[in-house]
């Protein structure tokens, strides 16, 4: 008696007490081979989930933690028009404006094409002003200042390279010449930088150089060209109306501006790349439409064939809800099981991938795969489980299963497909 | 009974036997449709993306660029040595006498991308008049050619699907000028994504004394080489030429091979997980006939047609599998037209083609799937001792 008021309350509790987790597990082993076979398939699915999602975060929100307390404007024509550097004066007056930078791509290549990364001519002390979020010791800030051809490199850029200050780094710029016709620009490193915090240690692959030499040496025809402008502001609800103001100054000149949050500035870089966001969720969708079907009908099999054991639980006196708990669980655990290795095996591929493909399985990427292990679960042990809980016992131990809805369904139409096709066929054979 | 004739009826037996086992057959069909429709589709994008790009070069035409640019939009031309290059006597003539050559000028410009508030890079070309007789296949679909010296601008049909506001009366605003669209043409190739003006109108407007680029018409394929030779080794000129085909696959081989690698994982991983799902249903469907397999051999078939006809369902059911979902990609994608980041910055508008070698390579990837997730089931069904299989079930 007391058991069976431990199993009445055990229907509404939430969560299976762990004293079930045996009866699971043994239902799980019953056929180690179809619960190895489906758990690989689940595997797959979220090892592919989780590298997509991975994706998909890195085009979603590559620029969630860029503060818009920065903006940049940028011709409104294109960012590869350069701005003029007379504008960088009557931008500084504008109120709420603490700083502003100039930053020009430079488009360099080292050693060859495909080991490429970013640089930017700037002038030193403006950068300082701008991104604070840069750490370098004060003597590498001064070197920086007042060194014609210096430039600092990020912490992981010089890792990658094995770059130490006093290095000489020789850059193949692909847009800019200098004005004696070569190509081939020889920069100082004076400085190797940090990022104020994790985040932005992560952004350090990137190398800033001297405006100084850059201007000198290249044509004149390019000179004071500063590229676009770098603007920091004092407080990011003032940003609409500061990039407004800025837009105002200059419309109707030959440079018209283009004012936007650095957030903004980025996503529309990377928004250039077409809805990646779309391509990526249809192909995990079709994923996971297969694997649903595969699992799911695995799933029901396996009820199908354990219906008298099922029957036998229900005569020791478990309820139906119970024994619907029970499959549940059964599905819900090997769903959770293929998500966690899968998952894990896509994080350990994003860790071993190449620099220049940033992905990571990131919170974000992790609560999707949650939310996909409790839909899946549902829609896989869902239905076995509510023909678990309508078995009739005596139905049951003489092995009368009924078939779920689908499946009649599709024995229904798939045997009068045949009558019509054995009837062809026979026709055939008397001919 | 032959070997022959006992493969065949045992094959025949069950084929015809696999609607009593409906949905776990279905598992086979579905998941590799799923596999074989996602793999046809990404491939299909740089396929699409090959074409477009590839269908732009000709042998006979040459693209000449700054020494060591690696694109239009970092090379540039003064308009002396564009003079310079256009007297050199591998380029045609037309019957005026006047080179078959063309310089040209690009510049990036932002158009409006539907529902976003940051526009698309798309890049405009100034091109000279002539410039229409060195590109045959190029058709005004509709409206008419922009005059030289007003700021007119003809849209490819690439880029006037893709963006808004790109219709024929409909004015853009560049550089404190407004430009009026009037006419859409077509040449089925990369400039089907830009926007085209005069080039000295553009000159003016942008403030640009050079070029960007010279395409020019050879008097054969053959000259190539004698002219990269002569206009290399003149000291005015810092010049490299390559044939348009060269120069314009070049521009895309990173993209088309990016999506190619991506596609591969992609229908690496899902292609693992539907083996996966073959071998079980299989291996159900083999438990299922145990004891008829059973009877079979009792009766004396051999173990070789029990190999095959396990085997013989596994790929009819992939084949029917690979051909729904080489079928769906074809449906949906087929024609589907994206625009995305091409070389240089701006927008590529393309369009997913479905080859037929695309759809034999599902199949094929199907059939693949079939036979592993067949193999090891059928030989379980062959090694299964008689007397066992008589007593299951």
């Amino acid at each position: 008696m007391p058991n069976e008021c431990m199993l009445n309350e055990c229907m509404h509790d939430e969560g299976m007490p762990m004293r079930y987790l045996g009866l699971i597990l043994s239902g799980l082993l019953r056929k180690k081979l179809r619960t190895g076979l489906t758990l690989v398939s689940l595997i797959a699915a979220f090892t592919l989930l989780g590298l997509l999602q991975a994706v998909n975060s890195l085009f979603g929100g590559a620029a969630d933690f860029l503060g818009a307390n920065r903006l940049i404007t940028q011709a409104s024509t294109s960012f590869t028009q350069p701005l003029p550097m007379r504008m960088l004066p009557q931008l500084e007056p504008i109120p709420g404006v603490i700083a502003v930078s100039h930053s020009q791509f430079f488009g360099g290549t080292y050693q060859d094409a495909r080991s490429f990364f970013p640089q930017f001519a700037v002038n030193p002390q403006l950068l300082r002003d701008t991104y604070p979020e840069w750490v370098m010791p004060e003597d590498n800030w001064r070197q920086f200042i007042s060194t014609r051809d210096g430039a600092i490199v990020g912490r992981t850029l010089a890792d990658q390279f094995g770059w130490k200050v006093g290095d000489i780094v020789p850059l193949n710029s692909f847009i800019w010449t200098k004005s004696d016709g070569s190509r081939t620009w020889e920069w100082r490193i004076v400085g190797i930088f940090d990022g104020k915090d994790e985040e932005w240690n992560e952004r350090a692959g990137l190398m800033y150089l001297n405006f100084g030499q850059f201007d000198e040496a290249r044509t004149a025809g390019a000179r004071g060209l500063a590229g676009v402008f770098i603007v920091r502001i004092d407080d990011p609800n003032e940003a609409g109306r500061i990039a407004a103001q800025i837009d105002a100054k200059f419309d109707n000149s030959s440079d018209e501006t283009k004012t936007q949050s650095e957030q903004e500035f980025q996503l529309g870089f990377i928004r250039q790349f077409g809805d990646i966001g779309l391509i990526v969720n249809l192909i995990t969708a079709a994923v996971f439409f297969s694997i649903l079907f595969l699992t799911g009908v695995s799933m029901s099999q396996a009820v199908r064939e354990r219906i008298p054991e099922l029957a036998v639980l229900k005569c020791l006196g478990f309820t139906d809800r119970l024994v619907m708990w029970l499959v549940l669980a059964e599905a819900f655990a090997l769903c959770l099981i293929g998500a966690l290795l899968g998952m894990l095996l896509a994080s350990a591929v994003t860790l071993v991938l190449p620099p220049e493909f940033p992905v990571t399985t990131d919170l974000q990427v992790w609560a999707i795969a949650g939310v996909s292990v409790v839909v899946l679960t549902l829609a896989v042990g869902l239905p076995p489980a509510l023909t678990a809980q309508r078995l009739k016992i005596v139905d049951a131990l003489a092995g009368r299963g009924d078939e779920s809805i689908l499946e009649r369904a599709l024995h229904r139409a798939m045997s009068s497909i045949a009558r019509i096709s054995g009837r062809g066929g026979n026709e055939t054979e008397a001919a | 009974m032959s070997t022959f004739t006992q493969t065949r009826e045992i094959v025949m037996m069950n084929l015809r036997s696999i609607p009593d086992r409906l949905a776990p057959s279905l598992v086979i069909v579905i998941g590799i449709a799923g596999v074989v429709a996602v793999m046809v589709a990404l491939l299909s994008m740089s396929s699409g993306l090959s074409q477009t790009l590839g269908a732009t070069g000709r042998e006979d035409q040459v693209v000449v660029t700054r020494g060591g640019s690696q694109g239009e939009l970092s090379s540039f031309l003064t308009i002396a040595s564009m003079t310079l290059i256009k007297q050199d006597r591998g380029i045609a003539r037309n019957a005026d006498n006047q080179a078959m050559a063309s310089g040209e000028l690009i510049v990036i410009t932002e158009v409006p991308r539907p529902g976003q508030s940051t526009g698309a890079n798309v890049t405009m070309r100034g091109v000279e008049p002539i410039g229409f007789a060195l590109r045959p296949g190029f058709v005004i679909s509709e409206g008419r050619r922009f005059r030289p010296g007003v700021q007119e601008i003809m849209v490819g049909d690439g880029a006037a699907k893709q963006f808004d506001g790109l219709t024929i009366g409909s004015k853009l605003r560049f550089r404190g000028g407004t430009w009026t669209i009037v006419g859409h043409f077509k040449s089925g190739d990369a400039y089907d994504s830009e926007l085209w003006t005069d080039r000295e109108t553009l000159q003016g407007a942008f403030g640009r004394a050079g070029v960007s680029s010279l395409l020019a018409q050879l008097n054969s394929p053959d000259e190539i080489a004698a002219m990269d030779r002569r206009l290399t080794s003149d000291p005015q000129l810092d010049v490299d030429v390559r044939s348009q085909r060269a120069f314009f696959s070049g521009q895309s081989e990173g993209l088309t091979n990016t999506i190619g690698v991506l596609a591969g994982i992609v229908a690496l991983i899902m292609a693992v997980g539907a083996v996966f799902g073959a071998l079980n249903t299989m291996y159900s469907a083999v438990s299922a006939r145990t004891r008829e397999i059973g009877t079979l051999r009792a009766i004396g078939f051999g173990a070789f047609p029990v190999v095959l006809s396990v085997m013989a369902e596994s790929l009819l059911l992939s084949l029917i599998g690979g051909v729904i979902g080489a079928v769906i990609a074809y449906f949906a994608f087929n024609g589907y037209a994206v625009s995305t980041l091409g070389g240089g910055f701006t927008q590529v508008a393309f369009q997913f083609a479905v080859t037929p070698a695309l759809v034999l390579l599902g199949v094929a990837l199907a059939l693949v799937i079939g036979f592993i997730g067949g193999l090891a089931p059928a030989i379980r069904a062959a090694r299964l001792p008689v007397t066992e299989a008589l007593r299951a079930g």
